[in-house]
């Protein structure tokens, strides 16, 4: 009988593809991104867009200027709320009306509390995807008190609508301030539980630490900005270079850690929490008395011209472009994204990682697949 | 040395987390008192008093309603999810065509609850419910017919 011997030496490995979504868990959404793998260790990363393009900036196209708003909440929906300002924003500045204050006040607090229920739905999901799934149920307990809060003023959870050209659809409930007043003890009291449970533990430590380094040219060179970008040293929250609505009056610290790897995001984003509470107690105690609306057509048409406003989402830098031809519709609105920059980030990332950290360094890039893909 | 540190620092840890989720879950199984997961059928779901859940029109004891089919909101909704069939009618004290409307139509399904119809409504004739009970097995019934059979505009509500 013929003996079969294998040489080792014939054996040859190659780079493979490997589809990873569009329904993959944690893509957080219908993100595709082909990977070319040699063993388990990420050669390249190539996004895949398209699945859930909804082509939002051509139906504003179609829409009068109150009428974009909504749409807008559908695009990055866990910021729903820092959208809808920067559509507003936008054409207030176009029409070069001047809000009541205690609209730009209401803004921004409503806006900070937005940003601490992003933060905290990501922390959960980052603590999922690395392997603790405890801290999912407690980030969505404290988030529940941020929806409370957003449903009685607003009247929805998370595509809340709320800023309208000139000011907000609703004066807020009686019970704003008591509630809000409640939930800045208890997320004082519950971050630090936090810290214990997740980033103390060593085996987290070990999944965030030098992992999916970005340095502070390229971050600058992709366009990254938010946390990510902060996480590598870039100074780019907006709320700082740019400060809109009431963030001018308010002090407040801008989160910048220079080492560029998982954990420094992570640290960006805790951080950022705490320096959004500073910012809502600031606030909340004297919140002017000057009415929720400017005076604006029932029809708005803004002037010829191009409109940029800036804002600062839960994942970065949202720029809102208008042009208008003078009609009561844009002729073109672009939407810059946080989100598909960041995606770009995730190439220069993930590149020579095995898949289990890529898993990782998606998380904390924190996307939302609607906003890259609008 | 340091693979056998690295486990004891692991289990440390471990257990670091453990007594926050301990500390959490004892004394809840004793008195349930920070359990905030409700049992929604049996309990009641809480819903605010502002709570967008579908547009009504709102009649009053003799079916009377205050919408004078004006079309504001139809003009105002960014999809399309109101639809008003209005015709003029003869109003016999003042010998006057008024419109009036025959139905107006709400499309529950595109509906994105973003409030400018009601906010455009110049009379107040429609307003949110706090109704979340809206799943049905056929989304043709998720039109709906707003002002009621029969109803008719209420007195003295004008344009
Ligand atoms: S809430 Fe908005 S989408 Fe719904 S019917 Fe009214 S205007 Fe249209
Ligand atoms: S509901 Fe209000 S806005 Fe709509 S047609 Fe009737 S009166 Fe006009």
């Amino acid at each position: 009988m013929e003996q079969v011997t294998l040489n080792t030496a014939d054996l040859k490995s190659q780079e493979y593809f490997l589809n990873m979504g569009p329904q993959h868990p944690a893509t957080h959404g219908v993100l595709r991104l082909i990977l070319t793998l040699d063993g388990e260790v990420v050669k390249n990363i190539e996004p895949d867009l398209g699945y859930i393009h909804r082509s939002i900036e051509k139906q504003c196209e179609y829409e009068g200027y109150k009428q974009i708003i909504h749409l807008t909440d559908r695009m990055d929906y866990l910021s729903a709320h820092i959208n809808n300002e920067a559509v507003a924003l936008a054409i207030e500045q176009a029409l070069e009306i001047e809000v009541p204050e205690r609209v730009k006040v209401i803004r921004t607090i409503m806006g900070e509390l937005t940003r601490i229920a992003s933060h905290l739905l990501w922390w959960g999901v980052m603590g999922m995807d690395v392997g603790a799934l405890t801290t999912f149920m407690y980030a969505f307990r404290d988030r529940e008190m941020i929806n409370d809060i957003m449903e009685e003023t607003c009247g929805a959870r998370l595509t809340m609508s709320y800023s309208t050209p000139g000011g907000v659809m609703f004066d807020l409930h009686p019970n704003f301030q008591k509630r809000v007043k409640e939930f800045i003890p208890h997320l004082r009291k519950v971050i630090p539980k936090y810290d214990e449970l997740l980033t103390g533990n060593v085996i987290f430590q070990k999944r965030m630490k030098g992992v999916g380094y970005l340095s502070k040219e390229d971050a600058i060179s992709l366009g990254a900005s938010g946390p990510v970008a902060r996480g590598s040293g870039v100074h780019s929250d907006i709320r700082k270079i740019k400060p809109y609505s009431a963030l001018d009056k308010v002090d407040f610290k801008e989160i910048i850690y220079t080492e560029g790897d998982n954990l420094a995001r992570y640290k960006v984003r805790m951080d950022e929490m705490l320096e959004s509470l500073n910012i809502i107690e600031q606030l909340i105690d004297n919140i002017p008395d000057d009415g929720i609306q400017a005076k604006t057509k029932a029809l708005i048409k803004l002037p010829k011209g191009e409109f940029l406003q800036r804002v600062e989402t839960a994942r970065g830098d949202l720029g809102v472009y208008i042009v208008s031809d003078g009609k009561k519709n844009p002729y073109r609105v672009k939407f810059r994204s946080p989100g598909f920059s960041n995606l770009n980030a995730l190439i220069e990332m993930g590149k020579g990682h095995l898949i289990a950290d890529l898993v990782a360094i998606m998380s904390t890039l924190d996307f939302v697949v609607p906003d890259i893909d609008r | 040395m340091s693979y056998i540190g690295d486990i004891i620092g692991g289990i440390k840890t471990l257990l670091n987390g453990m007594k926050v989720t301990g500390a959490y879950f004892f004394p809840n199984i004793i008195n349930r008192k920070y359990v905030i997961t409700r049992q929604y059928p049996d309990e009641p779901a809480i819903v605010f008093e502002r709570f967008k859940g579908e547009v009504v029109m709102w009649h009053n004891e003799n079916n009377e309603h205050r919408c004078t089919g004006c079309q504001a909101c139809e003009i105002a909704c960014p999809n399309g999810s109101i639809e008003i069939i209005w015709d003029r009618v003869l109003n016999p004290e003042t010998g006057k065509k008024v419109k009036q409307i025959d139905q107006h139509i709400y499309h529950l399904g595109m509906c994105t609850m973003c409030n400018l119809c009601i906010q455009a409504c110049p009379t107040n004739a429609i307003m949110w419910s706090t109704n979340f009970h809206n799943s049905t097995y056929d989304r043709s019934q998720l039109t709906k017919v707003l002002n009621r059979p029969g109803s008719k505009l209420m007195a003295g509500v004008e344009e």
